[in-house]
């Protein structure tokens, strides 16, 4: 597809994100729309304050969690290109994709997918979900209504099947394979309309 | 040279003339010559044939990126049981257990709100699927063919040049008389459906309607004098609110007594009480919302008592976009905005006056009659506060979330299913 039009150009390394995350035109622009309309003060990139100004997400229990995945450690704002590659994870995974052995995988691979989820958990980025990071997640999913009692057995329960090694966390591959009968594809993919 | 001039002074005579006998004598007398029906027809018409070129040229240059019109992703349908329930974990999926990919469901939750949630979209203008040839609702069409730059072009020689100087002449006129709103109506160019009359409101009841713009007042007064309660406004719309006092008797209040729910609710009160006085309007959403939805009502209006009319109130999208945002637009830029545009068509639906029933309260109320405008008028019945375009939402939302989740996996009272013998991970 060589022909590009020249909206595109609006939207900062629009080529670029196209090849790179393979959202189409015409998704990269919209998203570029939505980009502007949450930055409310012009900036050009986006502030945690700016995620908070979506009503449902103050609602999600993680939603905390989910804005900070937008963020890389250490910065403070999301540029629209870093915006694109985190919603990249959410693209369906395309199936009997064949790509040259040197090129990066895909962001919305199965494998990529995981990570993104595990990374929610796993907050200090140390390659393994603690126990304490687990209960963590459980109380923010599950607020006020178990006791702590409850939400440790739950805990328990989880790392009992999960941890493979014994070491009382776990690590991304006993993530991976404690989901491996999981329908990721389906859980992790948001349908963006054609 | 002076000929000319004579004779653009006498094309202005004539227009003066038409304009007078044309559109204020009958509209002072509630006649209508039908022209705007006309109008309208000749409107339709022009619009579809304009979409379908615009159609065509889009197959013809697929170069340019199809707009999108709703949404840009659809979302998952399903309770949140539904949603995770589907494959979550390896062994036999028991009620009640956690598993590591419960967060996903949050994490999708989450993102597709960031990409397109429900409530600010309603908050925007509707996006049309036709493009009604004013640029303000232009916002991905391009230039396709010259036929249609033409059409546009005269589009906006007539709404500038003919449109506008008539109703900016009557607005001035019509701020003394009741008549005046239907002067309105016309300077607007607006047609007006009123369905139901029989259901009208009644002296001593309360009229309820949804609310898009604050021409939904000159929509309804059209029709029946209201006695009106609302914030005292500064500017043009506190001229407009005093004129409009002699008219009929209203119900005006100061910014801060409006805080005071207990001085709001008794004054109408007494109002309603004294059968006699017209039925207050009353617009229970409390904001402008985009006419796609009706927004929760908030339920004090309901605590009066009395009889509640309700009113359904829906612009047709197509001639014209009546929301008002009011954090982007101030009122005199709005005016003018409406003011030339195609004209406004609306359609009011009068329903059946409701009470409020044994055992019911308030809130409850409030959203049977919610329920029943959004149904009559074809709207989206939403949950949401339509004070959330200005505040945050409060932390129940949050709350409701949790307590969904912990009943599916902690269940109503204790921890999981009971044991099973057969089950072989259990450390005993």
């Amino acid at each position: 597809m060589g022909s590009s039009s020249s909206s595109l150009n609006n939207v900062p390394d629009g080529q670029q994100l196209m090849q790179e995350t393979g959202f189409s035109a015409a998704h990269l622009l919209r998203l570029y729309e939505r980009f502007k309309f949450l930055d409310k003060d012009n900036r050009g990139h986006l502030r945690s304050e700016d995620f908070e100004a979506v009503p449902e997400l103050s609602e999600n229990p993680i939603g905390d969690r989910i804005v900070g995945a937008f963020f890389l450690p250490g910065q403070e704002t999301v540029d629209f290109s870093s915006f694109v590659r985190v919603l990249a994870h959410f693209r369906p995974t395309e199936k009997n994709r064949t790509r040259a052995g040197a090129q990066p995988e895909p962001a919305n691979s199965r494998n990529r997918k995981l990570k993104f989820a595990f990374r929610l958990y796993d907050r200090d980025r140390d390659g393994k979900i603690s126990r304490t990071e687990l209960l963590q997640v459980l109380r923010e999913m599950l607020g006020m209504q178990v006791t702590e009692e409850q939400l440790q057995s739950i805990a328990d329960r989880a790392i009992q099947e999960a941890d493979l090694d014994k070491d009382d966390a776990i690590s991304f591959d006993e993530f991976r394979k404690s989901l491996e009968k999981v329908n990721i594809d389906h859980k992790m993919s948001i349908r963006f309309l054609e | 040279m002076e000929d000319l001039w004579c004779v653009a002074g006498a094309i202005f005579q004539l227009w003066m003339v038409v304009v007078v006998f044309f559109i204020m004598l009958p509209a002072m007398f509630g006649l209508s010559l039908g022209v705007t029906g006309v109008y309208i027809q000749i409107l339709v018409k022009i619009l579809e044939w304009a979409t379908i070129r615009i159609q065509k040229g889009r197959q013809e240059q697929p170069s340019v990126p199809v707009p999108l019109h709703t949404g840009i992703i659809e979302r998952a349908r399903g309770s949140m049981e539904e949603q995770m329930g589907q494959l979550r974990c390896p062994r036999p999926p028991a009620a009640g257990e956690f598993c590591l990919s419960d967060a996903m469901y949050f994490c999708k939750k989450g993102l597709e709100s960031i990409v397109d949630d429900q409530v600010t979209q309603r908050f925007s203008s509707e996006e049309l699927a036709s493009w009604n040839l004013l640029t303000r609702t232009n916002q991905n069409f391009y230039y396709i063919s010259l036929r249609l730059t033409i059409i546009w072009g005269l589009g906006v020689f007539v709404r500038y040049c003919i449109l506008f100087p008539l109703s900016a002449k009557k607005w001035l006129s019509e701020l003394v008389h009741l008549t005046c709103y239907r002067i309105c109506a016309r300077g607007l160019s607006a047609t007006i459906h009123y369905h139901n009359k029989e259901n009208r409101p009644q002296k001593g009841g309360i009229c309820v309607a949804n609310h898009t713009t604050p021409i939904d007042v000159v929509i309804l007064a059209n029709d029946g004098c209201y006695a009106m309660v609302g914030q005292i406004h500064g500017g043009l719309m506190g001229v407009l609110q005093r004129s409009m006092v002699r008219s009929c008797p209203h119900v005006w209040f100061e910014r801060s007594e409006m805080k005071d729910r207990h001085t709001v609710t008794s004054r109408l009160r007494d109002h309603v009480a004294a059968k006699t006085k017209l039925p207050i309007l009353i617009f229970p959403e409390g904001t402008c919302v985009n006419n796609t939805s009706v927004m929760m009502f908030k339920k004090g209006s309901f605590e009066i008592g009395g009889t509640i009319y309700p009113v359904a109130i829906k612009y047709d999208p197509r001639f014209g976009d009546a929301f008002w945002n009011s954090s982007k637009y101030n009122m005199v830029s709005y005016l003018l905005r409406m003011m030339t545009s195609w004209a406004i068509v609306v359609n009011v639906w009068y329903l059946p006056p409701m009470t409020i029933q044994d055992g019911e309260d308030a809130a409850q109320f409030a959203n049977r009659v919610k329920s029943a405008i959004a149904h009559q008028g074809g709207l989206l019945d939403l949950a949401w506060d339509g004070g959330l375009k200005r505040g945050k939402v409060k932390d129940s939302f949050k709350e409701e979330q949790q307590k969904m989740y912990s009943n599916i996996i902690v269940g109503q009272n204790g921890i999981g299913p009971p044991e099973k013998c057969s089950q072989t991970k259990e450390d005993q």
